[in-house]
């Protein structure tokens, strides 16, 4: 196990490394100095800016030492023209004048509060109402079931969310617009606030569980050792839940895995509609303020975040089914 | 246990019996007593598609929708109306002073059918229309390069295995973990300043381009795994071996006997593809990283309209719900030639 635990980190680790390299050259290198000081010095930018920026990315050194210098900085710190930038040093967005590691670390809790309540609700809400389908198959809930995952997974976010803030904020006046609450401060505004996010990526993602869990729970109940059950006289919903569902868990597991990287997508459309000041959200104004040193710290931290997000998944899988060995 | 006599009957869980070497829907057990007809998969497949109603009515839609992308200058020409036209600037009593149309419902009128946009005054069909071109043809434009550069990196992968596969495999995995959306976001300017080097406005044609380049950078990944995970299995079976002892080479056997038995699922994965392509270029124009004005495009419509949402929601819901039977009508085709390609998956 820790073997495993370990090899798969320096793999992530190496992966994480070759993607920033790529990243880091079309960045920084593959459009040419001028261009990089372009897109790096901000919408507003004067000839001195202009300069100090030239200045302080420090284009003219080799591509892999200035490469060395990014990574080295992550973990030592750095100096920027005249500004310190400690340990986890991402960088300095010379367009709005801001440490890159302050400014991520601010934005990363919406975020992650968005991505897990998503989570939590898609998941939940998609396999259960899988197993209800597979369970009253060709019946009424059933068709109800697969007919609204199919309708729910059409309507991208940025239908959803204008939707939903028309219907629930302007014209009934149910809820505030969402904002984001930390936490720590007030868990019950914390969800409060995010619930209509959650709602809008859940609505979007659970279609796939549904049809999932319906399609491998179908298959699983028809499987011999189902029937002995069943035959044993095991009640319905011990044989469903208990046995049939833990043979059916693995497939959707696997597909969690892969999901984790559309759904940080999700979450980028997800946070700019409802104006959550959160990763995505940075991106998006990052590239549109032409700020690329922020933006190659989002797709860092977001690609570190996805890649370990991944591995949690695979050891999840793995505590599932004691088939599969870690190998 | 009421659930249990339910059960057995569907036993297998697949609606239509069959098995590879004997692909016998119900069309062709009905036919056989008269007189053993000899039908083509396609055939069999095009006769299970006709008769699955969802799949020809999105069938119906989704052809509805390239015709107008097809015929938008046509349909400019007896309407008379463009998209760029800024006609409530130009006739009085279209907008009020506060930019927003007149008319109820956003403007609708015999002149401008479905209203004009607020505060700019555009025409909102025209608008829609065009869209639909924009969209269509950039999705389509992706899913062309995408499939072709799948079909031939997951076919390389599966065929030679070893050490190529490990790397095109490695390569597939970690592209597919990343939040592709947001590469798309962050390598659009890049990709945008290999070609235009000064602060000049972007041609729409490099804009699209730009995108994209960035978009199949990514979407090649789907299709290649499906494709190599096919042949990998295929790579064992018998007629693969009899084409190699009988001195058949490489590519004979890529082109002769694999690709036929792939076209199936490369069709599937391309169907599904598509709409998928439409809306995260509208995704990409809504978040104002896409393309830009005065391109129609249904992404940057419903930014707008939502935007003005509180004061009229007309702008909005063309759009959006254009959007929304778009992606439905053509996730229903891409189940149904599902269906109808390959019986035996229930989904």
């Amino acid at each position: 196990m820790l073997r495993f635990l370990v090899r798969r980190l320096l793999g992530v680790a190496a992966i994480l490394l070759v993607v920033s390299l790529i990243t880091f050259y079309l960045f920084f290198a593959a459009s040419g100095e001028d261009s990089v000081v372009r897109l790096s010095c901000g919408k507003n930018c004067t000839p001195e800016m202009r300069e100090t920026v030239r200045h302080n990315l420090g284009l003219t050194k080799p591509l892999l030492e200035q490469y060395w210098i990014f990574i080295s900085g992550i973990f030592a710190g750095r100096n920027i023209g005249e500004k310190t930038c400690n340990f986890p040093c991402l960088g300095y967005s010379f367009a709005n004048n801001q440490n890159v590691s302050h400014t991520v670390a601010d934005r990363f809790p919406t975020t992650v509060s968005l991505a897990i309540g998503a989570v939590v609700l898609f998941m939940t809400l998609g396999i259960g109402l899988g197993i209800l389908a597979a369970m009253r198959r060709g019946k009424k809930t059933d068709k109800v079931a697969t007919g609204f995952a199919l309708l729910s997974g059409s309507a991208p976010i940025y239908v959803l969310g204008p939707l939903f803030i028309y219907l629930f904020v302007q014209q009934l006046g149910w809820m505030d617009r969402p904002q984001y609450h930390q936490f720590t401060d007030d868990p019950f505004q914390w969800a409060s606030g995010l619930l209509l996010p959650w709602i809008c990526l859940m609505t979007i993602h659970m279609a796939m569980y549904v049809r999932l869990t319906r399609s491998t729970m179908v298959d699983v109940l028809s499987e011999d050792y189902v029937r002995t059950l069943k035959a044993k006289g095991l009640s319905g919903r011990s044989v469903y839940i208990k046995h049939a569902f833990r043979g059916a868990l693995s497939p959707i597991v696997t597909v969690l895995g892969v999901d984790i990287g559309v759904l940080m997508s999700g979450t980028i459309i997800t946070e700019s509609t409802f104006s959550l000041h959160g990763i995505g959200m940075l991106a998006v104004t990052s590239v549109t303020d032409s700020d690329l040193p922020m933006m190659m710290g989002v797709v860092v931290i977001a690609a570190s975040f996805t890649m370990l997000a991944n591995l949690v998944v695979d050891l999840l899988y793995a505590v599932i089914d004691p088939r599969v060995r870690l190998s | 246990m009421t659930m249990q006599p339910q059960l057995v009957p569907e036993a297998g869980g697949s609606p239509n019996p069959g098995t590879p070497d004997s692909p016998l829907s119900e069309a062709g057990v009905a036919a056989a007593p008269q007189e053993v007809v000899g039908r083509s998969p396609g055939q069999l497949a095009w006769r299970r598609f006709r008769k699955d109603r969802s799949g020809v009515i999105s069938a119906s839609i989704v052809i509805f929708f390239f015709l107008i992308a097809f015929a938008a200058p046509l349909i400019e020409k007896l309407y008379g109306k463009d998209p760029y036209t800024r006609y409530g600037q130009i006739h009085p009593g279209l907008l009020n002073e506060v930019g927003a149309p007149i008319a109820p419902n956003g403007g609708i009128s015999g002149e401008h059918w479905f209203g004009i946009e607020p505060a700019v005054g555009r025409d909102v069909l025209m608008q829609l229309v065009y869209g639909i071109r924009t969209s269509l043809l950039l999705a389509v434009v992706v899913v062309i390069i995408v499939t072709v550069v799948g079909t031939i990196l997951g076919i390389t992968a599966g065929y030679l295995g070893g050490k190529v596969d490990y790397v095109i495999s490695r390569v597939i995995d970690t592209l597919l973990a990343m939040p592709s959306q947001l590469f798309f976001i962050a390598f659009t300017p890049i990709v945008l300043a290999l070609f235009v080097s000064e602060r000049e406005t972007t041609p729409t044609m490099l804009r699209a381009t730009a995108l994209i380049i960035v978009l199949s950078l990514f979407g090649w990944t789907r299709i290649a795994r499906i494709l190599r995970g096919q042949v990998l299995s295929m790579r064992e079976r018998e007629y693969i071996e009899a084409a190699k002892v009988s001195g058949a080479g490489s590519g004979r056997i890529i082109f002769k006997e694999l690709l036929p038995n792939l076209w199936t699922p490369i069709l599937i994965v391309a169907t599904l593809d598509l709409p998928t392509y439409v809306t995260t270029e509208a995704a990409l124009s809504f978040l104002g990283v896409g393309m830009t004005e005065p391109t129609p495009d249904w992404g940057r419509m419903i930014n707008k309209g939502f935007e003005g949402m509180q004061s009229d929601v007309t702008y909005l819901a063309f759009p959006a719900i254009a959007m929304v039977i778009f992606v439905l009508a053509f996730n229903l085709l891409g189940d149904s030639v599902r269906d109808a390609l390959d019986p035996k998956s229930n989904r």
